[in-house]
């Protein structure tokens, strides 16, 4: 069990996402999981044994190490990206929610349901339209809300991205001020602002799938409103949702052959 | 044999459950397991390496860290997330006698074999109980053993063959503590699942006891 585990749930996912929600899912994958896993861990691996404090009073540098670094940046990276993955599995769940009601339909022999197996239950895609629309979007806005506060934590606490050379310390035990130096303070610069950047992309990948979203629900809202089928001066309400569902069915059963094309 | 083991049983499990019961194996899976192994096992690895008292008399830090910590954090964590796990397999075996019932006598003895009503509502009640049972089982001993889930930056230790009271350094205390709190945190977000779970399950078989009974009457 490790980060391939996150890949198998999160995978599955990937099949209803739109397209920048892919690419979002594989910069996650690439240029975060597999570069902290394969890099980082290495970068930050001998962190406190080679964080040497210029002094030989024992427990001087533990205390050291604690006060500048409460929580190690692998840690908080690590944290942070199963934060951001979680709020895909709302859409899984509700994908898998509707994949259940849809099998019980076809169990019924329910004559709305146009499925001609369970399989093609299986490996039908879901539109994000509907009570979906607003699952997805509420997972994109919590993945914007954990990406911000956690780059905002991680800011705060080390006072900036960059990692100094050297740090002054006179916690007790210390017995003054002493010289502490950090291992590789360089390149844990380098990977730190790597991962800021990748974590900035991010953040405006779901910006843009949020955008797009959005343009996606006004235009569709805009299209019912302008079509000429729906005369509601004429029919009565009944008549009205039934037209409803049916140009529904009819389209969802479309996008069974043609496919989800964004 | 690793965590592997515990995935494919929790994957297993998954199928028998309730959307509840789904919610908690995703919680098991992402917050506590992922989490354990990505980053929790790493902050304790070199714990009695980077253990340090202000003293050079041999044994002393030995003795020191074996009264101060005598089951590790990580270890005790470990078995909780096993512990908590196991309950499940009750549902499991269950099922697996229900459908092997039905083989040997070559008939449909239930509706479904993994429908939760019967004899499988009890099972699946007993380990919702059990589950609970041992997450406050371990929060509780991790309360009395280590006094709250603090941990300090610094321990007094007098014991045999230490010269006199000395000054010992626990490694990455805010870090330890930042995890065990999340660790807290995630076991009563999963005992309030389990007892959400067990609320429905209850209330959901007496509505169908009382509708039952009701159309009995009115027939």
């Amino acid at each position: 069990m490790d980060w391939g585990a996150l890949h198998t749930i999160l995978g599955g996912v990937n099949k209803h996402s739109t397209s920048i929600g892919k690419i979002w899912l594989t910069v996650l994958f690439i240029f975060r999981i597999m570069i902290l896993v394969v890099a980082a861990e290495k970068v930050w691996g001998d962190e406190q044994d080679d964080f040497v404090c210029n002094t030989l009073q024992p427990g001087c540098k533990n205390v050291c190490y604690d006060h500048f670094f409460p929580i190690s940046h692998i840690r908080l990276w690590a944290l942070q990206l199963i934060f951001v993955s979680t709020p895909a599995l709302l859409v899984a769940m509700h994908v898998a929610y509707r994949r259940h009601e849809k099998k019980r339909q076809f169990r019924k022999g329910d004559q709305k349901c146009e499925y001609k197996d369970i399989e093609e239950i299986r490996k039908q895609r879901f539109r994000i339209e509907g009570s979906l629309w607003w699952t997805y979007t509420s997972s994109i806005f919590f993945r914007l809300v954990f990406e911000s506060v956690f780059m905002y934590a991680f800011y705060f606490m080390y006072d900036g991205f960059r990692m100094p050379r050297l740090m002054k310390c006179n916690a007790w035990p210390c017995p003054n001020t002493v010289d502490c130096f950090v291992s590789r303070p360089t390149e844990k610069t380098v990977f730190t602002i790597f991962m800021i950047a990748v974590s900035s992309i991010c953040i405006l990948l779901n910006v843009a799938e949020l955008c797009y979203l959005l343009t996606k629900f006004f235009l569709r809202r805009s299209k019912k409103a302008g079509n000429p089928k729906h005369h509601p001066n004429h029919e009565n309400k009944e008549e009205t949702k039934q037209n409803e569902m049916n140009e529904l069915i009819s389209d969802s059963c479309q996008n069974t052959v043609i496919g989800f094309s964004s | 044999m690793s965590w592997g083991f515990l995935c494919d049983l929790l994957s297993g499990v998954n199928r028998y459950s309730t959307g509840v019961g789904r919610i908690w194996v995703a919680v098991m899976f992402l917050f506590r397991l992922l989490v354990y192994i990505v980053a929790a096992e790493n902050i304790w690895k070199y714990e009695h390496d980077e253990f340090e008292c202000n003293v050079k008399q041999p044994g002393c830090e030995n003795v020191c860290f074996d009264h101060f910590f005598p089951v590790s954090h990580i270890r005790i964590w470990a078995l909780q997330l096993i512990m908590v796990s196991t309950p499940s397999l009750l549902v499991v075996f269950h099922v697996a006698y229900r459908e092997n019932r039905e083989k040997h006598h070559n008939q449909q003895l239930h509706k479904s074999p993994r429908k939760i009503a019967g004899g499988l509502l009890c099972t699946y009640l007993i380990s919702l109980l059990l589950k609970i049972g041992l997450e406050v089982v371990f929060l509780v001993l991790f309360y009395k053993l280590y006094n709250g889930f603090k941990v300090p930056q610094l321990v007094k230790c007098d014991i045999n063959p230490c010269p006199n009271t000395v000054d010992c350094y626990i490694s990455k205390p805010t870090e330890k503590m930042i995890f065990l709190y999340f660790l807290v945190a995630t076991s009563c977000l999963c005992i309030v699942l389990n007892l959400s779970e067990l609320g429905y399950l209850i209330f959901k078989h007496f509505t169908k006891c009382y509708l039952k009974r009701y159309t009995r009457k009115s027939q």
